[in-house]
């Protein structure tokens, strides 16, 4: 398997031999965040593309195959489009907290991006309590959401931003309570040491069933945390136009559609991460041959395909299931997901402390 | 690099992410005044009263719900690493604190805490 982080340590020997210390930080600080960008540019336009041919073929339609073949271009036109649209402030709202709120949002789900696997090697967080950490930024996002909400000035915007805080911060127990239970069996907080742990089988596998309802709890809680598919209350359209959003014009508008793809690859990704090793390939103890195979695929592969797979059916989700009611909603994750998730958490530690998984 | 300095880096690119594309569209987009623009959507009405107005208890319920259950889990996180180590011992020591935490969920739901009314 090729680890990237050969190819990252040249770079830095290369540097460090012509240049003076501070300059090198510079400079590698520099070509991480321009790499950042483009990969988290190009995944949101991928995602544009795929989530509405994906929508068209759900309700039996083309989708978008006007702008280049097949309809390629039409997210290279929509944030052109987006470019180009006058930015309005509302008359009435607090001028400082508007244009604050999507710098928060974007800022949440950048250091959340950055700490993806992205594949061997090619990880740039890589805290000892990372898992933590993504826990805790992921949760700036509900407060750009709110302040969005209540700095516009407009009624739909409160309701809007109230309902996505609600719903966001309970799920969060959530997901709260399925990291923690994959922290119980793997020990460690730290993504690559999370990572490191699934060699030789994937937690989803090898943790039987306890760890496959904290997957299923997971995804669920996930996708209410992006705010799709059933449940998108705070910006149901039939209620109330675009929820918190809606007195954001132009690029203001365009952060907030790119953070809901990019937290729908986020929360794709640490579901990949947690359950189904990351970048790690699929191993089965003892067939040697079989793994030897796998390891020829390579790992950035990997992790793309099971993050697709789980966008996918977040995508799947929001297509067949009807939107919920929030008392459905509340009831849902504080009488269900809640009471389920402890004892899972329960059951997760009988099993670590008295050995029961392979 | 180390982590911190990475982290650092990481923020600076979220920033000027938002603020690069702002700067573009303030070149690209149009700039036009007029009154009309700057009232508040309200599907062609004009707004009556205010926007910053009284809203349900109901919220505040679930927020103050939720404080209590997310420090609980902060609090769990550094026993989930020992765990593994400490075996039974943890597991019986931490069942009182988790004990506590199930009764309080009982019993914000014998009161009707977590009814949507």
């Amino acid at each position: 398997m090729f680890d990237f982080s050969t190819i990252t340590n040249w770079i830095d020997e290369l540097l460090r031999s012509c240049m003076a210390p501070w300059a090198v930080v510079l400079v590698e600080g520099l070509i991480i965040g321009v790499l950042l960008l483009l990969v988290y540019a190009l995944i949101a336009l991928a995602l544009i593309y795929a989530e509405r041919k994906i929508c068209a073929f759900f309700q039996c339609r083309y989708g978008p195959n006007r702008v280049g073949p097949l309809g390629l271009m039409q997210p290279i036109a929509d944030m052109f489009k987006m470019l180009i649209k006058e930015i309005i402030t509302i008359k009435d709202s607090d001028k400082f907290l508007y244009g604050l709120a999507p710098f928060l949002v974007i800022i949440s789900s950048m250091l959340t991006f950055g700490c993806m696997p992205f594949g061997k090697g090619l990880l740039t967080l890589d805290f000892n309590i990372g898992v933590f950490f993504i826990m805790a930024v992921s949760s700036i996002g509900v407060l750009g959401i709110l302040l969005a909400g209540w700095s516009s000035n407009n009624k739909f915007t409160l309701i809007g931003a109230m309902r996505s805080g609600a719903q966001m911060i309970s799920y969060e127990l959530s997901i709260g309570l399925s990291i923690l239970s994959v922290v119980v069996y793997a020990g460690t907080m730290q993504t690559s040491q999370i990572i490191a742990a699934q060699e030789n089988a994937w937690f989803l596998f090898s943790g039987h069933i306890p760890m496959m309802i904290a997957f299923i709890i997971y995804l669920i809680a996930g996708t209410a945390e992006t705010n799709r598919g059933p449940f998108d209350l705070p910006e149901a359209e039939s209620e109330l136009t675009a929820g918190y959003h809606t007195e954001y014009s132009g690029m203001h508008f365009g952060f907030y559609y790119l953070a809901e793809y990019l937290n729908m690859f986020i929360v794709s990704g640490i579901a990949s991460l947690l359950f189904l090793g990351g970048w790690m390939p699929l191993h089965i103890a003892g067939w040697e041959a079989f793994n030897t195979v796998m390891d020829y695929i390579p790992s950035v592969v990997w992790f793309f395909m099971k993050t697709a797979i789980i966008m996918f059916i977040i995508m799947w989700f929001k297509w067949t299931f009807p939107r919920l009611r929030i008392d459905q909603l509340i009831k849902f994750e504080w009488k269900y997901l809640l009471p389920i998730g402890l004892f899972n958490l329960l059951l997760v530690t009988l099993m670590v402390v008295f050995g029961w998984h392979f | 690099m180390s982590n911190l300095s990475l982290l650092v880096v990481v923020f600076i690119t979220g920033v000027s992410l938002v603020a690069a594309a702002l700067a573009m569209a303030k070149l690209l987009a149009p700039r036009t005044f007029n009154p009309q623009k700057g009232e508040p959507y309200e599907c062609g009405i004009p707004t009556r009263g205010g926007s910053w107005m009284q809203f349900r208890v109901g919220y505040y319920l679930f927020a103050i719900l939720f404080l209590m259950f997310d420090v609980e889990t902060v609090f769990l996180f550094p026993w989930a690493i020992k765990v593994r180590d400490m075996g039974p011992e943890a597991l019986i020591s931490v069942s009182f604190f988790f004990g506590v935490l199930v009764l309080g969920l009982a019993y914000a739901w014998k009161k009707g805490a977590l009814e949507w009314k």
